[in-house]
């Protein structure tokens, strides 16, 4: 049995308007990374894939406020941890965050190698400028950045490899824990390209060794996660291997996340989209039963009045749905 | 496929943008030539920078350009005073990126409608026509008017903001439609809708479908010509199957290559 | 419109201000239908009286008596009309005659009164001292006497026929009058000016004045500086070059020394309240004009500037609809300052004598003026100049504030 990396269970966070209403961004979640593995977690903007990176940290800043659950990393529970002690001791060392704007994160004043000796002088005092210097320069080395790049200035560097460059900077501690949340939306296909086999060889090299990728785009998750978690309003509505919620979905929602999506290959300029109707719930009071039955196309008399449990199925997948695996493929069978 | 026995519906000769004077000019369009077909839908492909959104604004008369000709319809283009530019403008509309922002947020859902009516010659139309033509609108695109009669667009969300946007499209009903990235700020969902839109209105009211797209995929999927921009200028075009499937520059083998796929193996080596 | 003012409203700094300016202009609209006396009305014959209530000698005279025994009247009495002269004389003749210094306290009347009386003898020769030195003494001495008297004060006046004074009436030191019954009192809350004027009317006209010439030098200015800023970020190229050329010169020279030569040149009788305005408004539209056209050519670009265009609506529509109502929150702050500081520049250009011309109306600047011109500021008449700073201040401040709290609610990155 392999080891988990991460693992979290029930975490409910929540905002706090400025007119004192609470909205739960994260609701119940529970998930789990094994060593050596990588989770993506898809979903439309405001789905709270974005409020669950930051979740998962133990970060909490207002008006996010945490409510519930558990995260443990590497075995150690960091639940319930002041936000100081958490950015002194678990941060950078056992989970490594890097957002969309990351790049625009580094002071125009200063050179790349003294980012890294900022994050050595945090965590490992002792070592010299020469030392961090020849451990920046063979770690760069070995995942495909130019060594100069250490003596710039970030102006000097273009918007890819700034990005890759931050992501180099917080994975040099080889955190457990990379949590990527759309590292390369903001970059041209071909950076973005970079970033992916950047992220991609970081874990087959064993730099990091779980990770969390955060993205709305799907074909981009296929290509790099090993498992895919959907989420929508809060929730996770479904879970499994890559492969499966691609090509296979079970939930109504994934179905029309995956019939969304575009890719430039042959045969595929036949394919009808499907569109979901609808736009999804507000947070402020979700509904009672099930948080998509509004806009789902199979929906039963009990979907709007009872919630709906995660329902776990053989090969480890789970999805949210009141119908079994197969109610679900005959109605989506007769279309 | 562009059918050759139509008519040229948009064509330039050397079109050319430059930007600024002296040493710090720009040259973001660089003496492009393109024929587009009535009836026909085109993509224009390329990453930011490449200059594609600056010749869609030359193709809707919002800037000037620098150099070369504009034909339509077989004739030269005359957009030099208001009243031609109004003329011009019926037969060529636009849809904008951002949704948020393509809206006055003080005024109604009802004027952006009105106004449409009003281009149309409508002006003098009974409320209750006018009344009847916007429902009709915001009846295709699966909206209700009477939900939103009073309403300001930025009460909505990005997908139905775009989709009134598309209900100011029926009610215009120009030529051509250019689309800049019409979909690059709605969510995925809302994206099959807004397209399934597009291609529904343009059987409806037989226009040209200009897509201004760094999506290649996207391209691929909705457009019969894909012309792949680099540098202000066009370095591959053809059918969509031609430039997607067999694309002969390397630069837009380059971005096929990069964008991630589902059925093939996307090749990391390449970078 | 609605929903903004709400909005205003919310933040305490809007409040503050608002309700510090609603109290001025509030002054200052009600305060003339209360005291309709002209402003300008020389009602002293003399400069800078203190500020106190002025009772008229003569209608109390005539005004009914009635007897009050208060035990401390006479020492108050003494006390007022023993100056500091007198009494330090007094001391110096004590000491002379042989009190020791120390027994002789010139803060206690009473007691000082008593070794006086005790002691002084004007036959004692004391030596060293003049002759009209020691008349002085034989003066004070009757003139103490005489306050000392109990007895009252006979009125005469003159019979027309026979030329002989004749008693009319008598005032014993025990007669009062109920201020009340005196048909003329007359409180002057802040004294009079150097021309004998009352300053608290004049301050408040000043105050009416000085709002008009801020109001409407502030919008002229906005006014100036929004047409231009409007026109030369939306049509751009040689239009925008030309206008910027020209609002560049006007930033480059200092507005206020334009303004010092321009006023000058008007000459003094031209240059009424509203002169001066034109004037302050047509010097200070640069900065405004800069920032709405850096506005606008933000603008300019945006989606719903093109939208508008392709609907066929003509410049002047887009400029109106898609451009103003975008810059409206910007320019109503713009206005509240060019407003404060259209108040604070003609305080500036009357202090240099270059304001408004000073027969017709008060400015608080031209209260300064006279102000500073009879050394009301050395003598230590405060009462002629330090209520205008304080009015003055008070305006600037009040606007400020609104302008701070327009800009926490329209400034999303202010907000908390």
């Amino acid at each position: 049995m392999s080891n988990v990396m991460l693992e979290v269970k029930d975490l409910t966070t929540k905002y706090i308007t400025r007119f004192g209403e609470d909205i739960y961004a994260v609701d119940h979640v529970s998930l789990k990374v094994e060593d050596g593995k990588s989770l993506g977690i898809a979903g439309e903007s405001g789905c709270g894939k974005s409020t669950l990176a930051l979740s998962l940290m133990g970060y909490y800043f207002p008006p996010l406020h945490y409510t519930g659950g558990e995260i443990t990393i590497d075995g150690r529970n960091i639940t319930g941890m002041n936000p100081d002690d958490v950015r002194k001791s678990v941060l950078g060392t056992e989970i490594a965050y890097i957002p969309q704007s990351a790049m625009n994160a580094l002071n125009p004043t200063r050179k790349i190698i003294h980012f890294i000796e900022d994050v050595f002088e945090a965590h490992n005092p002792l070592a010299t400028k020469k030392e961090i210097y020849d451990i920046a320069k063979g770690f760069f080395e070995t995942v495909g950045l130019p060594a100069e790049v250490l003596q710039k200035y970030p102006v000097e560097l273009s918007g890819g490899m700034k990005q890759r460059t931050v992501i180099a900077i917080s994975v040099i501690l080889s955190p457990t824990v990379l949590i990527a949340d759309e590292p390369s939306s903001a970059l041209d296909v071909t950076s973005q390209k970079m970033v992916i086999k950047m992220l991609r060889s970081l874990m087959n090299n064993g730099y990091v060794k779980s990770m969390i990728f955060i993205t709305h785009e799907l074909p981009l998750l296929y290509n790099v996660t090993d498992d895919i978690m959907v989420m929508y309003a809060g929730q996770i509505v479904e879970k499994a291997s890559a492969k499966e919620a691609v090509f296979d979905p079970l939930h109504p929602y994934s179905r029309g996340l995956m019939g969304s999506i575009i890719v430039p290959e042959e045969g595929l300029r036949d394919v009808r989209l499907t569109a979901i109707p609808g736009v999804p719930p507000n947070l402020k009071n979700p509904p009672a039963g099930c948080r998509f039955a509004e806009r789902c196309l199979y929906v039963r008399p009990l979907c709007t009045t009872h919630p709906v449990r995660l329902r776990e199925i053989a090969g480890g997948r789970t999805y949210r749905c009141i119908l079994s695996e197969e109610e679900l493929r005959e109605a989506y069978k007769n279309g | 496929m562009a059918d050759k026995r139509k008519q040229v519906c948009l064509k330039g000769t050397g079109l050319t943008k430059v930007f600024g004077i002296g040493r710090q000019q720009t040259v973001a369009v660089d003496h492009v030539d393109f024929e587009f077909y009535e009836g026909e839908i085109i993509s224009i492909v390329g990453e930011s920078g490449s200059g594609k959104t600056t010749l869609a604004k030359m193709l809707l008369g919002l800037i000037g350009t620098t150099e070369g000709d504009i034909y339509f319809q077989g004739k030269k283009r005359d957009i030099s005073s208001q009243k031609k530019k109004k003329e011009y403008w019926k037969n060529i509309q636009a849809i904008f990126q951002d949704p948020f922002s393509s809206y006055n947020i003080f005024n109604k859902i009802d004027s952006v409608l009105l106004d449409c009516i009003h281009m149309r010659g409508g002006k003098k139309l009974p409320y209750a026509k006018k009344l009847e033509l916007m429902t009709e609108a915001c009846g295709f695109v699966n909206l209700k008017f009477e939900e939103l009669t009073n309403k300001y667009p930025f009460e909505l969300s990005g997908g139905q903001m775009q989709r009134l946007m598309i209900a100011r499209i029926f009610l215009l009903k120009p030529k051509i439609l250019l689309a800049d990235e019409p979909t690059s700020m709605i969510d995925a969902c809302s994206r099959a809708t807004i397209l399934d839109m597009l291609m529904q209105l343009r059987d409806e009211i037989d226009m040209t479908l200009i897509f201004i797209t760094h999506d290649i995929g996207l391209a691929y999927f909705v457009s019969d010509s894909v012309y792949i921009m680099e540098r202000g200028i066009f370095v591959e075009r053809g059918s969509a199957d031609e430039v997607i499937l067999h694309p002969k520059e390397a630069y837009t083998q380059r971005l096929i290559n990069d964008v991630p796929k589902i059925y093939e193996e996307w090749d990391l080596s390449t970078v | 419109m609605k929903h903004f003012i709400r909005q205003a409203f919310r933040s305490p700094n809007f409040v503050a201000g608002f309700v510090i300016f609603a109290v001025i202009l509030l002054t200052v609209f009600i305060y003339p239908l209360i005291i309709t006396d002209p402003p300008l009305e020389i009602i002293g014959q003399g400069t800078f009286f203190e500020p106190g209530i002025y009772v008229n000698v003569y209608d109390s005279i005539g005004s009914p008596h009635h007897t009050l025994k208060l035990s401390d009247a006479a020492a108050k009495r003494i006390a007022s009309r023993l100056g500091d002269d007198e009494r330090l004389a007094i001391k110096e003749w004590l000491v002379a005659a042989g009190i020791p210094e120390a027994e002789v306290d010139t803060e206690n009347t009473e007691r000082l009164i008593d070794q006086w009386v005790n002691t002084y003898d004007p036959a004692v020769k004391i030596p060293g001292m003049t002759n009209a030195r020691r008349n002085y003494y034989i003066r004070l001495e009757t003139s103490l006497r005489g306050l000392l008297s109990t007895e009252g004060v006979s009125i005469a006046a003159k019979n027309a026929e026979t030329a002989a004074l004749e008693e009319k009436s008598t005032v014993t030191q025990s007669d009062y009058v109920n201020v009340r019954e005196v048909p003329n009192v007359r409180l002057l809350l802040l004294g009079t000016d150097n021309f004998g004027r009352d300053v608290l009317t004049e301050l408040i006209a000043a105050t009416g004045v000085s709002l008009q010439i801020g109001f409407v030098a502030g919008i002229i200015a906005t006014l100036i500086g929004l047409i231009l800023g409007l026109v030369s970020g939306y049509v751009g190229g040689l239009v925008d070059d030309v206008i910027m050329f020209v609002t560049n010169l006007f930033t480059v020279i200092p507005s206020f020394v334009l303004l010092i030569l321009i006023s000058f040149s008007i000459g003094q009788d031209k240059r009424g309240a509203v002169t001066i305005a034109v004037v302050i408004g047509f010097t200070s539209w640069v900065w405004t004009a800069r920032a709405v056209r850096s506005q606008v050519v933000s603008l300019r670009n945006r989606d719903h500037v093109n939208l508008s265009k392709l609907s066929g609506h003509s410049i002047a529509h887009i400029i109106l609809n898609d451009i103003l109502p975008y810059i409206a929150s910007y320019v109503v702050m713009a206005l509240i300052l060019q407003i404060s500081s259209g108040i604070l520049a003609e305080a500036g250009l009357s202090i240099l004598g270059l304001g408004p011309r000073t027969t017709e109306v008060p400015t608080l600047g031209l209260m300064m003026n006279w102000a500073m011109i009879y050394q009301a500021q050395i003598l230590g008449f405060w009462w002629a100049y330090f209520p205008v700073i304080v009015t003055i201040a008070l305006i600037a401040f009040s606007m400020n504030l609104m302008n701070t709290g327009l800009d926490q609610v329209f400034n999303p990155a202010l907000r908390e």
